[in-house]
This record gives structure tokens, sequence and C-alpha cells, in this order.
């Protein structure tokens, strides 16, 4: 079974806090865009190296949406690309696009 | 204790803040997308503690600790272990946090804090009481008898008795040394053997693995010695 985003982690920190939780998606909702098309672009002018450190911050926000095995592969992926490869590029594709989809759910 | 957050990602810094929220004692005074900023920020104000992330551009976490002159205690936020584990080798990284951090693994962190800046805080508190008493009862045959700090020049142990030398006389108390320890102001007394606790004040010299206390040879054991050299005024 595929996993899904999910708001668990946000609302174990929050604490009940609503104000803080719709603070945190907006912050979410604006970052995420952000550094998806920055590996985007980097991926397409085969900036490896840049790639992986927007990898590395994407891989937080996998973890912050209860992306268990999403968190773990970018973990792998991160590491591939420090080291010119991009056979996860699909898998992690995949991934974001779930993301994607999960915070225009909740926009 | 006044706490900045320093992190390029402004999610990160939100999960920092909101988890320090939830700490009476930790105060968020500032935040910052990159370590140039913080380092511009601590040259004109005090603060306590950083919650530092390792991974940014420009100037890495790392590069930022080695930076910084006289650093506060740091917290490390980080994704990758490794690093963390490389930076904790400085004594002023007090813990570090894996990202994303969990509630439960933050208070962890709160509490080891609290540990760290509390606890200076009593031992002042209790030094501050001690001097002003300066003083020390002891209960020989039913009689409460007073001693000066200062007075004591070593405390030895003796089976289930301790036995406590002034200048002019040698007490026989039935305690232990972990016991008068406790009593004891920490910057005037030291243990420097399982079975002796020395006056700092009263010591003539130090040679090998012994030091004399007026005519008292008081053997120094291998585990203690570094602590009495390092607290030494040595030339």
């Amino acid at each position: 079974m595929t996993e899904r985003p999910n708001l668990n982690y946000i609302k174990e920190i929050s604490g009940g806090n609503e104000d803080f939780e719709k603070k945190f998606l907006t912050i979410i909702q604006t970052e995420f865009p952000k550094e998806k098309n920055d590996y985007i672009e980097n991926l397409a002018a085969n900036n490896l190296e840049e790639s992986a450190k927007i990898v590395h911050k994407i891989k937080h926000k996998l973890g912050i949406l209860g992306l268990t095995g999403g968190y773990k592969l970018a973990i792998k992926y991160e590491e591939d690309l420090k080291y010119g490869n991009t056979r996860l590029e699909k898998e992690f594709q995949d991934i974001l696009k779930s993301v994607e989809e999960f915070i225009l759910k909740i926009a | 204790m006044k706490c900045i957050i320093v992190d390029d990602e402004q999610s990160a810094r939100a999960i920092v803040k909101e988890l320090c929220r939830t700490i009476p004692e930790i105060e968020v005074v500032a935040e910052f997308p990159n370590a140039l900023e913080a380092l511009k920020f601590l040259k004109y104000n005090q603060i306590d503690l950083i919650f530092l992330d390792i991974h940014m551009p420009k100037l890495t976490g790392v590069d930022f600790i080695e930076t910084v002159t006289n650093p506060p205690k740091i917290v490390l936020t980080t994704s990758d272990t490794e690093f963390a584990i490389e930076a904790y080798g400085y004594e002023f990284i007090l813990d570090y946090l894996v990202k994303p951090i969990s509630a439960e693994r933050f208070h962890k962190c709160a509490i080891k804090l609290h540990n760290v800046f509390c606890k200076s805080a009593s031992d002042f508190e209790r030094e501050s009481s001690l001097a002003e008493d300066d003083d020390l009862y002891i209960n020989i045959d039913r009689r409460l008898i007073k001693l000066k700090f200062h007075d004591i020049q070593l405390i030895e142990a003796k089976g289930d008795y301790i036995e406590i030398q002034t200048k002019n006389e040698r007490y026989r108390v039935h305690s232990t040394l972990k016991k008068i320890k406790e009593k004891l102001p920490e910057s005037r007394f030291l243990q420097v053997h399982r079975s002796y606790i020395i006056n700092f004040a009263q010591i003539v010299d130090i040679q090998d693995n012994s030091v004399l206390i007026e005519r008292n040879v008081i053997p120094i054991s291998r585990s203690n010695r570094p602590e009495l050299m390092q607290r030494l005024n040595l030339l």
C-alpha cells in the first residue's frame, strides 16, 4: 500500500494549537513548491550537487508529513546524487507528486 | 534562557519555535535564515543558547561554530546524524536533535538544558549561602562543636568514622566523606583520594602523587589528580 502524507506530526507538535497548524501549513505551501521547482531546474541542468542539497531540504518535509518510506528513499537519493547517480529519480518524483496533491487538497 | 534559532528552512524554524513555546524557561528572541545574520546579531546581543542547523548554504553550522568567538551553548538540529556527531565534540554543544524533531525528544533536550543552566544557578546559591555561614557544626559526645571552614586542613575517612584535622585539633566523627563533602564549599575543598578531602588553602606543596598539608603527606589518586591540577593557579 502506498503511503500518504498526513498531519500527525504537525498535530503532535502543535498540541492542539490551531493557529500554529494554520501558519505552519501556509509555510509548507510556500516552501515546498519553491524547493520542488529548484530541484527540477537543477536536475534538468545536471547540477546534481545542488539537487542533492535541495533533496536534503525536501527530505525534512517528507518526515514532517509522515512519509517514512519517502524519507528513507530521499536519504538514499540524496547520497546517490552526490555521486552522480539519478536511478531513484522516478520514485522520488512520485513522492513529490503525492506531496503536491496533498498540499493542494489542504489549501 | 534566551535563545535564537538559525536554520535556512522557515518550516524548521517554525517547529523549533513552537516546541520552545511549550518550555516556559526558553525565550526565543530572534530567528535567522542563515549563519551570517546570526553572527552579526551575536556581535551586539548576549544570548544563552542557539538552536543551530548544520546544513545551510554559504556558511554551514560547522563553519559557524568555528567562526564564532565565545559561543553560547548550542543545540544542533540536523537531518544528518553523522555531521552532528562530528560537531558534538565541542564542549559548548549540549545536544543534537534529528529532524523532524519529535516533541518527546525535544522535551528530553529541555531537561538537559534545565540541568545545565539551572544547576549552575543553584550551585551558585549554595556556594553563596555557605560563604555566608562559613562554618560547620560537628557532633562530638552530644556537644555541637563549631568548625570554621578555613580552620579545617583535611578530612580522613577511617572506617565508619571521619577524622577532621584542624590546626590544633583532630576530631573523630561518626560520618562518611560523602556526607561531609556535601556540606563543604566545592570551591575550597577537594577530594584527592577515596580516603581524603583537603582544604585547598592549606596546601604547602604537591609532589608526584602526594600533596603536603602542613606536615601531613596525603596521597593523590590517579583519578582525582586531573581535577586537582586543573584547579591550581599554575604559573
